[in-house]
C-alpha cells in the first residue's frame, strides 16, 4: 500500500515535470510573443537592476531584460539538447545493434566505446571542439561524442539479450535475413529502452552543453543561452545576484524535470529491460 | 590472486594503445595543416613550415604516431606550443591543486554518500529516505558550476567565511591552512557525485535485502545492526566500489568546472586555457594520462574486487 502510494505522488511529481516541459516548449516556440523586450536591446540606464515590475528578473550588465533572454535561451535550450539526443540516439543505436548482432564488428566497436568512455566526457568535449571550431553544430557533436557511447553500450547488452529470445531463433529458422530481422524484429522492441535514454541524455547533455557555455567555448558569446548568462553574469553577482539566480534557475528545473520523467518512464519500462538501464546511469 | 593481477594488467596494453590511437588520430582529424591551425592567421608561411619541420607534420603519419607514441612510453609528451616548455612539465606543475581537489572530494563523497545511502535503504520509504532522495535528484541536476558560484555568493562574499579564489601551494610553503581555499571548491565538486553513490548503495542495499541469507540472519536472532553492518553493507560494497571508479571520470569532467569558478591553478583550468590557446600537445598529454588514471583506478578497483569476492579471482 505504502508502496503503491508513493509511486502515486511519484507519478503526481513527474507530471509537474511534464507540465514545467511543455511550458518551456511553449516558450522556445512563441519566444516572439512572450518575451516583454527584445533580448539584445541594449539599455545602459537600466543595468543591473533587481527584479521589478518593468523587468520581471532585472537587468543584466548590458541593461538587457533578463526574463526576455531566458524565453529566448529556452529555444536555443531545446535546439542543442534535441539536436544531442538526435544525434547521440541514432549512432548509438547503429552502432549498439549491429555490434549485439555481428559479434566480429560487436569486439572491435564496443572496444573504441569501452576507450572512449574512459576519457571524462568534458575533456572529451572541450578535445573535440579544439580540433572543430567553436559553434552550435560542432557543440552539439562533440556533446554527442560521449553520450552515443552511453546509448551504443545500452543497445549492444539489450540487443544480445533479445536475439537470443525464441520469436527470433523462430525469424531465423524460415529464413529471414540478418537486415530483415534488425530492422523488423530487433528494432522495434528496442523503441521504448530507446526512449527513457532519450530522456536522460536530454538531461546530461543540458549540464554538459551549458558547462561548455560557462568555460566560453560553446554556443558563440552573443547568443542568449542559459550557460551564456550565467558566465557573462559571474563577475556581476554580488552586484546583481539575479544574472546568476534566474538562467540557473531554468537549467536545474529543466534538467530535474527531464529526470523525474525519465525515472518514471523507466519504471513503467518492461522488466526484461530494466537492469541494462539502471546500471547505465549517468 | 598474482596471476590474476598480472592478467588483468596485461589487459591494460591493448587499451591503452587504442587510447593513443584515438587521442593521436583526433589531432590528425583537423581540417587542413595542423602547423597552421595552431599559429592562427597571423603566422607567416616561412614560421608555419617552421613549425611543420619541428614537429614532424611532413612525414608520413605512421612514422608520426611511432615517434609520439614512443616518446610518450618514455614520458616525453612534446613541447607546449604557447608555454615553450615540456608538456609533462607543464602538467605536473599544475598537479598539485588537481590531486588535492580530487582526493578531498573522493574522500567526501565517500564519507557523505555512502553512510546516506545505507540509512535510506534501512529506512526504506521513510520521510529521511524521501527527503535524501529528493536531495540528490537536485544535487545531480545542478550544474556544478552554478553550485559553486552560488556557494562562492553565499560563504565567501555574503558570509565572508571562506576564501573565494585561488589556491596557495600547501606543498612550496607547507602551511596546511591553505586547504581551506579547497574547501568549497570540493564541496562543489562532492556534491553531484556524492548524489550519484546515495542512490547506488540504496540501491544496492535493498537488492541484497531481498536476499535470502538476510532472511537467515535475522532468523537466527542476529539484531538488526549485525544484520545491516555485517551481511548487508558488505555485500552491497562490491557494487558500490565499481561506482566509485566511475566517479573519478565525474571528478575529472568537475574539476574543469571547479578550477575555473573559483580560479584555481590547477590541471582542468590548463585544459580551457590550452583549448582557447588551441595547444594541443598539452590537450593530448593531458587527456591521455586522465584516461591513464581512469584505466589504473579500474585496475585498482578489481584488485579490490577480487579482495572482497574471492569468486571473481576463479573466473
Amino acid at each position: 500500500m505504502r508502496d503503491f502510494l508513493q509511486s502515486l505522488v511519484r507519478r503526481k511529481i513527474a507530471l509537474a515535470g511534464a507540465w514545467v516541459l511543455l511550458l518551456i516548449a511553449v516558450l522556445a516556440v512563441f519566444a516572439p510573443l512572450v518575451a516583454p523586450y527584445d533580448p539584445m536591446g541594449l539599455n545602459p540606464i537600466d543595468r543591473l537592476q533587481g527584479p521589478s515590475a518593468k523587468h520581471w528578473f532585472g537587468t543584466d550588465h548590458f541593461g538587457r531584460d533578463i526574463f526576455s533572454r531566458i524565453v529566448y535561451g529556452a529555444r536555443m535550450t531545446i535546439i542543442s539538447g534535441s539536436g544531442v539526443v538526435l544525434c547521440s540516439i541514432l549512432l548509438g543505436v547503429v552502432i549498439g545493434l549491429l555490434s549485439g548482432y555481428f559479434r566480429g564488428f560487436g569486439r572491435i566497436a564496443m572496444r573504441l566505446v569501452d576507450v572512449v568512455m574512459s576519457f571524462p566526457p568534458l575533456l572529451l568535449a572541450l578535445a573535440l571542439i579544439a580540433i572543430l571550431g567553436p559553434g552550435l553544430l560542432n557543440v552539439i557533436l562533440a556533446v554527442s561524442a560521449t553520450y552515443l557511447t552511453h546509448t551504443a553500450r545500452i543497445i549492444f547488452g539489450l540487443t544480445l539479450k533479445i536475439k537470443e529470445e525464441a520469436y527470433v531463433e523462430a525469424i531465423r529458422s524460415i529464413g529471414a535475413q540478418s537486415g530483415r530481422i534488425i530492422v523488423r524484429h530487433l528494432l522495434p522492441n528496442l523503441v521504448s529502452p530507446v526512449i527513457v535514454q532519450a530522456t536522460f541524455t536530454f538531461a546530461f547533455s543540458l549540464l554538459q552543453i551549458a558547462s561548455l557555455d560557462f568555460l566560453g567555448v560553446g554556443v558563440p558569446p552573443q547568443v542568449p543561452s542559459w550557460g551564456n548568462m550565467v558566465s557573462e553574469g559571474r563577475v556581476y553577482i554580488t552586484r546583481a545576484p539575479g544574472v546568476l539566480l534566474f538562467p540557473g534557475i531554468f537549467i536545474v528545473l529543466t534538467v530535474l524535470s527531464f529526470n523525474l520523467v525519465g525515472d518514471v518512464l523507466r519504471d513503467n519500462l518492461d522488466p526484461r529491460f530494466r537492469e541494462q538501464l539502471s546500471a547505465t546511469r549517468q | 590472486m598474482l596471476t590474476y593481477l598480472g592478467m588483468r594488467f596485461f589487459s591494460m596494453v591493448p587499451t591503452f594503445l587504442l587510447a593513443s590511437v584515438l587521442i593521436f588520430s583526433f589531432m590528425h582529424m583537423m581540417p587542413g595543416d595542423p602547423a597552421g591551425v595552431m599559429l592562427g592567421d597571423s603566422a607567416t608561411p616561412q614560421q608555419v613550415q617552421a613549425l611543420r619541420e619541428a614537429m614532424g607534420f611532413a612525414r608520413p603519419i605512421p612514422v608520426q604516431f611511432l615517434r609520439w607514441f614512443t616518446g610518450i612510453v618514455r614520458g616525453d609528451f612534446g613541447e607546449s606550443i604557447f608555454f615553450r616548455k615540456p608538456v609533462l612539465q607543464v602538467i605536473l606543475e599544475r598537479a598539485e591543486t588537481s590531486l588535492l581537489i580530487a582526493v578531498l572530494s573522493m574522500a567526501l563523497i565517500v564519507v557523505v554518500g555512502i553512510p546516506i545511502g545505507m540509512i535510506s535503504a534501512v529506512r526504506y520509504n521513510s520521510v529521511a529516505d524521501q527527503t535524501f532522495s529528493g536531495a540528490s535528484m537536485l544535487a545531480a541536476s545542478m550544474p556544478t558550476f552554478w553550485l559553486g558560484l552560488n556557494l562562492m555568493l553565499l560563504f565567501a562574499v555574503i558570509l565572508g567565511w571562506l576564501p573565494s579564489s585561488g589556491f596557495p601551494s600547501v606543498v612550496e610553503n607547507g602551511n596546511l591552512a591553505n586547504l581551506k581555499y579547497l574547501i568549497l571548491p570540493c564541496v562543489t565538486l562532492a556534491a553531484p557525485n556524492s548524489a550519484l553513490i546515495i542512490r547506488l548503495t540504496r540501491a544496492s542495499m535493498l537488492d541484497v535485502l531481498k536476499e535470502g541469507y538476510v532472511t537467515t540472519a535475522r532468523a537466527k536472532g542476529l539484531s538488526e545492526m549485525a544484520v545491516t553492518l555485517k551481511h548487508v553493507f558488505r555485500n552491497s560494497m562490491i557494487s558500490v566500489i565499481s561506482v566509485i571508479g566511475f566517479t573519478f571520470v565525474g571528478l575529472a569532467s568537475g574539476t574543469v568546472i571547479t578550477e575555473t569558478v573559483f580560479s584555481l591553478p590547477g590541471v582542468g583550468r590548463l585544459v580551457v586555457e590550452s583549448v582557447l590557446r588551441r595547444d594541443y600537445p598539452v590537450i593530448q598529454g593531458v587527456i591521455l594520462i586522465i584516461a591513464v588514471a581512469y584505466m589504473l583506478v579500474n585496475l585498482l578497483i578489481d584488485c579490490c574486487y577480487s579482495f572482497l569476492d574471492p569468486r571473481i579471482r576463479v573466473s
